[in-house]
């Protein structure tokens, strides 16, 4: 018998130093059942004994909302290119704060579900799933309070757009997801043993969001500053912030702008999976 | 197809010791720059054997060490050994939470591993939710799940507050829920940690029931790690040694269990010594195992008379004092007993010098410890010392010589036949 046939033979084989480029791709839709009941999870324990429920999810982005409007658009006097200024507002930051919320609990899966992680096995990938999937009901739920925002515009000043873009929003989204899954868990990876990014990242996410066009529009910064507009509109983050706020707000499209997140996108993600799968093997002895 | 459930070879892991700091990332960086030039890593030449109790000189272990042993198929195999032995190391890495340093493990069979019972339990969640989110993370599908899902119930008698949620349930019901789970995965192997400390007696023994079921009724391969010898003997027909990360014997549980107690117990008990306990005037002053010429003995022979040889203290105005002694086996298990009353005087302190006579022809060859104790009927309680002067019988032909290693009792008495 020899060595390949033997491995064969094997239902798994627990070796050292598995293959990198085995994604375990398999292994994750093997377990999609858990992922679900992950989200489940995660979405009925929020609102165990509140009153309120999802409706709290309303709250921080109507005051957020109010709070930019005041500093961009009252005081700065920022130009939001002819959209309506609360709707601007309001479709940048509830975007934002899926990207924000997801990066956020990306970063931290290995040392938060340490405790899991060492008495289980199963694909350590579906937390980070289940995470992204998860605040996607947060997402849907805010983006209720922007349809009601719309509707209300709509018929007070006739402003605001229902139309087949809407259909891009998905795009957008999947993009989001994509990005804050990859970058997440690469932060995630590196933390296990050195803690360091991980002080940097709370208060990093906050200027991160001054830097992705949430507030304004990147046009308004391309007149004030060319030098700062050159760098920041290679934030792969500004690209689907301002395509999202345009197809929704007003209808128009810019295919060619998905191209550079697409590919950002896909990159983090290869990186971050490369990453994690390389640390879940270890993580247990360094976390 | 071969009938092996899980091969271990050359399986090893190292551990870092100490803190994580600038001085771990040197030796990464080190390590990297080895790799980087395809060189083999440097600091795995170096490392201690893992003992916890001596200094060692480098700040790396190996907790596992070149381990390699074969499980088949509906083999029920326990591994014993000492705290930080490198049992939950091994367990951890059979069930693939953390990967070994070298070595490999190459497993047959769909694996689940019970390293603790309600493993991702949501406080929050009711029984029901939780049920189905343990299962999935034990690896069933919900399918399996919702077949399973009133046996679970049933086995944890909890049918009345499945929908609650489980932060409100009794910690009994807890676990009985939780480890309901456990007990009705379905894997081709299960391994098992020390879960069953957990729970009233009654419940250790429904689990203890349920391990067996799984074991012998539906043929899966069981790997069980415990302290408690009672369990392993009663569940294993295997088991293996782990001694500083290091596999020191493997074979029918019997003789490994026998094996580990001899190394476990230390020389300094054959003859026990007490001879001045503060505040206590009634006391066990010594204890030895002697034999017939009341020399000290170790050994004996099947036809040999045992004597225990103790001295005892007994204060003034202790009056019908108790004093039992009993033979226990190896894990402790009481086997015999017998009561002498003490008398005892008003006036002075006593000292009592006496010999216990156990009989001879009647424990079968192996391995018995003793165990005395004084006390009143009242419950008081003055002294007891257990699992002392250990000693040896040897099969040096007794009836059942033939049958030696089948197992067959601890006490030989006077059974006859009669064709009717």
């Amino acid at each position: 018998m020899n060595i390949i046939s033997s491995e064969k033979e094997w239902t798994k084989v627990i070796k050292p130093n598995p293959n990198l480029f085995d994604f375990q791709l398999k292994e994750v839709w093997r377990y999609r059942d858990l992922l679900l009941l992950f989200v489940k999870r995660d979405f009925v324990a929020v609102y165990k004994q509140t009153l309120l429920g999802p409706a709290w999810h309303f709250i921080q982005p109507a005051l957020s909302t109010l709070v930019s409007l005041l500093l961009f658009n009252v005081i700065a006097g920022i130009s939001t290119n002819g959209m309506n200024p609360v709707l601007f507002q309001m479709s940048g930051i509830i975007l934002w704060n899926y990207f924000a919320t997801c990066l956020l609990a990306c970063s931290t899966v290995f040392t938060k579900n340490a405790s899991i992680f060492g008495k289980v096995y199963f694909p350590r990938l579906i937390m980070p799933l289940s995470i992204v999937l998860s605040n996607l009901v947060q997402f849907l739920i805010q983006f209720l309070l922007l349809i009601l925002a719309i509707v209300f515009f709509y018929f007070k000043n006739h402003t605001g757009f229902f139309g087949i873009a809407w259909l891009m929003i998905p795009v957008y989204l999947f993009l989001m997801a994509g990005t804050s899954l990859g970058l997440g868990i690469v932060i995630s990876s590196l933390t296990t043993k050195y803690r360091d990014l991980a002080v940097l990242l709370t208060f990093g996410v906050q200027l991160l969001m001054f830097a992705s066009a949430v507030n304004y529009p990147l046009s308004a910064l391309e007149k004030k500053n060319a030098f700062l507009y050159s760098i920041l509109k290679w934030n792969p983050l500004s690209n689907i912030i301002e395509g999202f706020r345009q197809s929704v707000l007003l209808g128009s499209v810019d295919f060619s702008s998905l191209i550079y997140p697409l590919l950002f996108m896909i990159l983090s993600l290869f990186g971050g999976i490369l990453f994690f799968n390389r640390v879940e093997k270890t993580f247990m002895d360094t976390v | 197809m071969s009938d092996i459930a899980i091969k271990v070879e050359n399986l090893s892991k190292q551990y870092r010791l100490g803190e994580i700091g600038t001085g771990t990332l040197v030796a990464d960086l080190d390590r990297w720059w080895h790799k980087i030039r395809g060189k083999e890593d440097p600091y795995l030449k170096i490392g201690d054997t893992n003992d916890r109790t001596k200094k060692g000189e480098s700040e790396y272990v190996w907790a596992l060490k070149d381990i390699n042993f074969e499980v088949k198929k509906g083999e029920v195999l326990g591994i014993i050994g000492r705290n930080g032995a490198g049992k939950s190391t091994l367990l951890k890495v059979l069930s693939s939470t953390t990967s070994p340093t070298k070595g490999h493990i190459k497993i047959n069979g769909k694996i689940a591993s019970l390293l603790e019972v309600g493993t991702g339990f949501h406080p929050d969640l009711s029984g029901r939710d939780n049920i189905f989110l343990n299962g999935a993370i034990l690896g069933m599908n919900k399918k399996e799940i919702k077949s399973k899902f009133d046996e679970i119930v049933d086995f944890a008698g909890v049918e009345r507050y499945i929908d609650t949620p489980v932060k409100r349930y009794s910690s009994g019901m807890y676990v009985r829920l939780a480890f309901g789970v456990a007990a009705h995965l379905e894997p081709d192997i299960l391994i098992v940690d020390e879960v069953l400390a957990v729970g009233d007696s009654e419940f250790q023994k429904k689990c203890l029931g349920k391990m067996k079921e799984v074991s012998v009724n539906q043929g899966r391969t069981v790997l069980f790690v415990s302290h408690q010898m009672g369990s392993i003997a009663q569940l294993c027909q295997n088991a293996l040694i782990l001694k500083h990360g290091e596999l020191g014997k493997i074979g029918p549980v019997k003789d490994v269990i026998d094996d580990y107690l001899k190394n476990s117990t230390n020389s300094s008990d054959t003859f026990y010594e007490n001879p001045n306990p503060k505040g206590k005037k009634t006391f066990i002053k010594t204890a030895r195992a002697v034999n017939i010429n009341l020399n000290i003995c170790e050994s004996f022979s099947f036809e040999e008379e045992i004597y225990l040889k103790t001295e005892i203290c007994l204060g003034q105005n202790e009056r019908n004092v108790l004093l039992s002694a009993t033979i226990q086996d190896r894990i402790g298990h009481f086997i015999s007993s017998e009561v002498l009353t003490l008398l005892g005087s008003n006036q002075n302190d006593e000292f009592y010098k006496l010999l216990i006579k156990f009989p001879k022809a009647t424990f079968s060859p192996g391995n018995y410890c003793f165990r005395l104790a004084l006390f009143k009927l009242d419950g008081t309680l003055f002294d007891l010392i257990e699992q002392i002067c250990p000693i040896q019988i040897l099969e040096t032909g007794s009836k059942m010589a033939p049958y030696e290693g089948l197992g067959y009792g601890d006490v030989l008495l006077d059974i006859k036949f009669e064709y009717l």
